[in-house]
């Protein structure tokens, strides 16, 4: 016998046992598995919190601007993250530099990494320095010993706060925001197409995809946003501003009716088109999917927090009740997004391509692409944001602190 | 400008012009793999293979060799070639089995199914396609087709995404478990090239495969080719199979 890990054989030999129908043989293996599913999920809060954070810049929603902050620093501690799972997924995870070296330019994956390090580096570092740069400069001015050198280095040792140095810091913000926002649509709009223009797989191949993935995408962002808004107030038991909770609040609803109509659009474009593979994607759907795509993302994950929304906007509830229905809404809405990545990214590879037969698919707990791992990754943002508020806060300025130009 | 800063210039310059040019060298890739040998010119020739389906008698006998030959892991969830059974019952139903995956041939034949109107085995394999997909979509290269027209994978520069394995419309792809890179039927271009036939090609017993070059004049599968009525799998997805079928079932994708 040739040797192949114990744990693949054991995952392999159970998979092959859930299998219904006819398959082909090299589709036993469930080839991107959770870990992908993480990946659109965390890429798609980063563009959807960005995009949110813009409404205060570009549009001058300044209701919001209460969150402004949080929002980037939200992006930043997910984007840091975003590129994870990919890595840990390969194969070879150390030859990963080669897709920065010898790019494929007809791969739709080829170009992700350079998407990537644009939006990181060109976009979101260089927005949040802009709007850090006072604050920075002021709190080395401050600080002593290791964190005034941390501050100044962060600051990268600018110490100009006249009055023009300032004005030049809103124009460049303003002007990075700008580029920002059509940035953040192709991140994500990108990850939708890299799954969008597989031909041989009809459940993933449609026009509709990026721009499915960028709505779902803007609403996941925008839950995010709020969800850890509301967390902090009661963490830090603060009053949270209701203008601009009821103004995401709006965005949201807005950006969940607009998604659920491009997704209702896709479902009934292809009953209505029923090709050959529209047999099969039932089947999918009513023997491998039902739970995850009707009950959790369809009914729990969006309708039910339409209908909350819905109901928060027509009904005049107080204060804290409409608090507790944004914080339910919000969690619901990132559970139904999440589904929805995995009923794409799993649901995808759970039926044949010869249209006779379903897979399955057995989620490790343990290892490194496994259960365990994806929880990992999707905490391991929020640290990154406990870091972050630590050294960036994203309260000083919207408190109204005077502050001292010497 | 001065010797110095023209000193200093070509200090920057020629290990500079160096590293692109060997960047370029490696973005460029393997052209060819480093195997073939020598006074072999790919550009004379366009492989493809021939199945004669009335002529499949469902042995096995090719996934064993191509397994033995390529050091295909044994386990049944890992090829590069199998064999499909399909059985067209009276009511019109279709049933499809893969019999390579079986652990053993069976002792005993089946009762006979009464149902059971018309009953053939399809050969499978990668198809070599003229316009690849799994090429396409490759991050790194590392997929590419020859000249000759075979598509290879470069196991020294595949990363292991998978994106070619979900871009293979018929299930041709696998990730090896002892590489963790993709794999796939390359023909046997280790044996072609020599002037030899793939393994699966050499064992089968019935010439159920014909493997030719379709640029041969007096190739024996242009002759195929010109005197059987022909059909390539899922031909709606344009990638141009060179896998030809001769006398298939509309049944088959």
């Amino acid at each position: 016998m040739s040797a192949i890990p114990e744990s693949l054989h054991e995952q392999l030999s159970h998979q092959l046992e859930q299998v219904i129908g006819f398959i082909y043989p090299n589709e036993v293996e469930t080839q991107w598995a959770i870990l992908i599913v993480v990946y659109p999920y965390i890429t798609g809060i980063v563009a959807g919190a960005f995009i949110l954070a813009s409404l205060v810049k570009v549009f001058n929603v300044v209701e919001v601007q209460p969150i402004y902050r949080l929002a980037l620093l939200t992006a930043l501690a997910f984007m840091l993250v975003a590129g994870m799972p990919l890595q840990l997924h390969l194969g070879h995870p150390l030859r990963a530099y080669e897709i920065f070296m010898t790019p494929q330019p007809t791969s739709a994956m080829a170009m992700f990494g350079f998407v990537y390090l644009w939006y990181l580096l060109g976009i979101l570092l260089i927005e949040i320095w802009f709007e850090y740069r006072q604050q920075l400069v002021l709190m080395a001015r401050q600080s002593r010993g290791l964190m005034k050198g941390v501050y100044s280095a962060l600051s990268l040792f600018s110490r100009d706060l006249s009055p023009e140095a300032l004005a030049f810091d809103k124009k460049a913000s303003k002007f990075v925001t700008i580029i920002g926002i059509p940035s953040a649509f192709l991140l994500h709009g990108y990850v939708g197409f890299i799954f969008g223009s597989v031909k041989a797989n009809p459940w993933w191949g449609s026009v509709l995809m990026p721009i499915v993935f960028l709505m779902s995408a803007i609403v996941s962002g925008i839950a995010m946003v709020m969800f850890i808004y509301i967390l902090l107030s009661l963490l830090r038991n603060e009053k949270l501003d209701m203008r601009c909770l009821d103004k995401i609040g709006l965005f949201l609803l807005v950006a969940i009716i607009v998604d659920f109509a491009l997704e209702a659009l896709d479902y009934i474009h292809r009953l209505y088109q029923s090709e050959e593979s529209i047999g099969i994607l039932t089947e999918l759907v009513s023997y491998r999917l039902f739970t995850s795509l009707v009950v959790v993302q369809l009914l729990l994950g969006m309708l039910l927090p339409l209908l909350i929304l819905v109901l928060v906007r027509s009904v005049r509830f107080n204060e804290e009740l409409r608090k507790l229905l944004y914080f339910t809404s919000s969690l619901l809405l990132l559970l139904g997004i999440f589904s929805m990545r995995w009923n794409v990214v799993i649901g995808g590879q759970l039926y044949s391509k010869s249209f006779r037969g379903l897979m399955a698919y057995k989620m490790e707990l343990t290892g490194i692409e496994s259960l365990m791992t994806a929880l990992l990754l999707l905490a391991l943002p929020f640290i990154i944001l406990t870091v972050l508020f630590r050294l960036l806060p994203p309260r000083w300025m919207d408190n109204q602190v005077p502050v001292a130009v010497p | 400008m001065n010797k110095r800063d023209f000193l200093k210039d070509a200090i920057l310059f020629f290990p500079a012009a160096a590293t692109l040019q060997a960047l370029a060298q490696q973005a460029k890739g393997a052209a060819e793999p480093a195997s073939t040998p020598d006074g072999y010119d790919a550009t004379k020739h366009w492989y493809g293979m021939g199945i004669d389906v009335d002529k499949c008698i469902g042995c096995n006998r090719c996934v064993e060799a191509c397994k033995v030959e390529n050091d295909v892991p044994e386990e049944p969830f890992f090829f590069r070639t199998w064999i499909e059974r399909y059985q067209i019952h009276a009511n019109g139903e279709t049933t499809v089995e893969c019999i390579s995956t079986r652990a053993a041939p069976p002792e005993q034949a089946e009762p006979e199914d009464p149902t059971v109107v018309r009953t053939f085995f399809v050969p499978k394999l990668c198809n070599q396609c003229a316009h690849p997909p799994c090429v396409q979509v490759c991050p790194v290269g590392a997929t590419f087709q020859t000249q000759d027209g075979v598509v290879l994978v470069d196991a020294e520069r595949c990363i292991g995404c998978r994106y070619c394995i979900q871009a293979c419309p018929y299930g041709a792809r696998y990730l090896n478990p002892k590489t963790r890179t993709a794999d796939k039927c390359t023909f046997c271009y280790h044996r072609i090239t020599e002037g030899l036939l793939p393994a699966c090609v050499e064992v089968c017993p019935t010439e159920a495969r014909i493997f030719g070059d379709l640029k041969g004049r007096a190739d024996r599968l242009v002759r195929f080719h010109r005197v059987n009525p022909i059909s390539v799998l899922k031909p709606d997805l344009n990638t141009e199979p060179k896998v030809l079928y001769a006398k298939l079932d509309g049944e088959v994708r």
